[in-house]
């Protein structure tokens, strides 16, 4: 039955508290278009996604207005593109990068994700090509999002691909340079990356996927504080019980939006991812609702304690709401694309190390971080691989999405504009961990990863 | 088939007039209304049949999104599944 209390919260969730769902995903495979011509291979690759995602944009217009709630992008994710590559002659990823842009932008897409390698336990044919392909693919194209999965729980941490990540994500930098560094700002490196994720930059269809599916990332921190807001002092247990309700709430409208996207579309439904996504718009931040809690800060002692519970929180109360969850499913915690992690940046309360402590206990890890553009290849491998460490130990995915900012230093401010957000150039370690890094090898799987 | 049309703003003459019309042009029956004014503040539900509706639920939106400029409130319509997925289990 509806009653004008429960209409007018979720009119009020809308309006004021910047409720959407954050994207609606299709996830394409490509593998049957695989061809040892590279131009065949291009073709198809067009034919099949502007064939598969036709309707997706509007389809997603259409289910803005039926409920009212905004849809704030529609976006592809495709079969890792190394895999398509291998069976090529010519490895040209950048052609293939170019083909996937003009797919994207046919179909009126935001994204398309899977200019990915899966490189965890050692290079397949493609991998190498792509990966170093990375940086010149992102300088040439605004809607290509890449991924390098260079960790797992089941197989160690590929440190040979790590160090290599380390230059491309520096390159990537220097490569658009006059462009505010954008291309790293597009480029994601996980550990134990899941393969239904809808949220960018790390999407891809993994190939256990089936055909064509669709999958929905939710958002919604704003509702998150209000709640909190308008529940004052209760301990902790009521907060947790109060984030659970909301989340429920906020994953139903996901599973609506992704079962009318998927009987639309005629495409089965996949996930529903329950991430509370941010903005950079005021009063859609996940450092506030840490805030609200009773941390002065964001970055606070207490943090990773406050984080912890939100994450736990929303995950119990979605899991309920939804028939079949997956993705990354937990708090983010970006620093430019959240306002109070960028106020806190600021201020000087949240540092590197905290963050890195943070994602121990959230859903994915070090994210569009902003460092100094003289931070040399070997401090972001480094960094990379602590990160992929954290994932890899917990069993969780982690992953390092940072900026080197060219000609900056810390203190000075870069901006990207839209979702990505704005932020400070934040310190991080000079000393050297070249050796270390050079060393190469893997490390091996750990003892968590023997569970039969 | 039902939705839910709300309007939220200051109070103004006519405004439940208005609404109606622009159910009587889409042919919606209005099967259900409340509305409670707080202060100067009035927030009005309707809940309206739109089985027989001779528009796309689109045009029926956007013709109330119009509405909803031309008076300075918010005017909105929402396919009443919505609420029944958030707020039952």
């Amino acid at each position: 039955m509806l009653n004008a209390h429960d209409i007018l919260e979720t009119i009020t969730m809308i309006q004021d508290e910047h409720l959407d769902v954050r994207t609606i995903t299709m996830g394409i495979s490509l593998l049957d278009c695989c061809h040892s011509n590279i131009d065949t291979l291009c073709d198809k690759v067009y034919d099949k996604i502007t064939r598969s995602a036709k309707d997706l944009v509007a389809t997603g217009e259409k289910i803005e207005k039926t409920y009212g709630i905004p849809i704030i992008n529609k976006r592809i994710s495709i079969t890792p593109a190394a895999m398509l590559l291998a069976a090529c002659d010519d490895k040209d990823a950048v052609k293939l990068a170019k083909t996937l842009e003009r797919a994207a932008l046919t179909c009126g897409v935001n994204f398309l994700g899977g200019f990915s390698a899966l490189v965890q336990k050692g290079f397949a044919p493609g991998d190498r090509e792509l990966i170093a392909a990375i940086p010149e693919a992102l300088a040439v194209t605004d809607h290509i999002c890449a991924s390098v999965n260079i960790g797992s729980t089941k197989a160690g941490i590929n440190m040979d691909a790590v160090a290599l990540m380390g230059r491309v994500v520096k390159e990537a930098a220097e490569r658009t340079a006059d462009n505010g560094c954008i291309g790293p700002a597009k480029l994601v490196v996980f550990c134990n990356a899941p393969e239904d994720n809808p949220f960018m930059a790390g999407a891809f269809h993994g190939v256990s996927e089936p055909d064509c599916v669709i999958n929905v990332g939710v958002s919604g921190p704003g509702v998150v504080r209000a709640a909190l807001a308008k529940a004052g002092d209760c301990d902790l247990t009521a907060v947790a019980d109060l984030i659970k309700r909301t989340a429920f709430k906020i994953t139903r409208m996901g599973q609506l939006v992704a079962c009318e996207a998927s009987r639309m579309l005629n495409v089965p439904f996949g996930i529903v991812d329950l991430s509370l996504a941010p903005t950079p718009a005021v009063g859609d931040s996940v450092a506030h609702i840490l805030e609200e809690m009773g941390l002065e800060s964001c970055g606070a002692a207490g943090t990773t304690a406050a984080l912890a519970l939100l994450n736990d929180a929303v995950k119990k109360g979605g899991v309920m709401a939804s028939s079949h969850v997956g993705g990354l499913s937990g708090a983010f915690i970006p620093v430019t694309e959240d306002a109070g992690m960028i106020d806190a940046a600021r201020s000087g309360a949240l540092s590197i190390e905290k963050l890195e402590a943070m994602t121990a206990v959230c859903s994915v890890g070090l994210d569009m971080i902003n460092i100094p553009g003289d931070t040399t290849p070997e401090v972001i491998s480094a960094i990379i691989a602590d990160e992929a460490a954290i994932g890899m130990i917990n069993s969780k995915t982690t992953a390092v999405r940072v900026i080197p900012c060219i000609g900056k230093t810390v203190g000075e401010e870069l901006s990207f504009g839209g979702l990505l957000g704005e932020g400070p150039v934040m310190p991080v370690s000079t000393y050297s961990p070249a050796r270390f890094i050079n060393r190469g090898g893997r490390i091996p799987a750990p003892i968590q990863s023997l569970k039969n | 088939m039902r939705a839910v049309i709300s309007v939220i703003g200051k109070d103004t003459v006519g405004i439940l007039a208005k609404v109606s019309a622009v159910c009587t042009t889409y042919n919606l029956n209005i099967v259900e209304v409340t509305q409670s004014v707080l202060q100067e503040f009035f927030a009005m539900i309707m809940v309206a049949d739109i089985a027989a509706a001779n528009a796309p639920f689109d045009v029926v939106a956007d013709a109330f999104s119009a509405l909803g400029e031309e008076t300075g409130l918010s005017v909105r319509i929402m396919h009443e599944d919505i609420f029944n997925s958030m707020h039952t289990i």
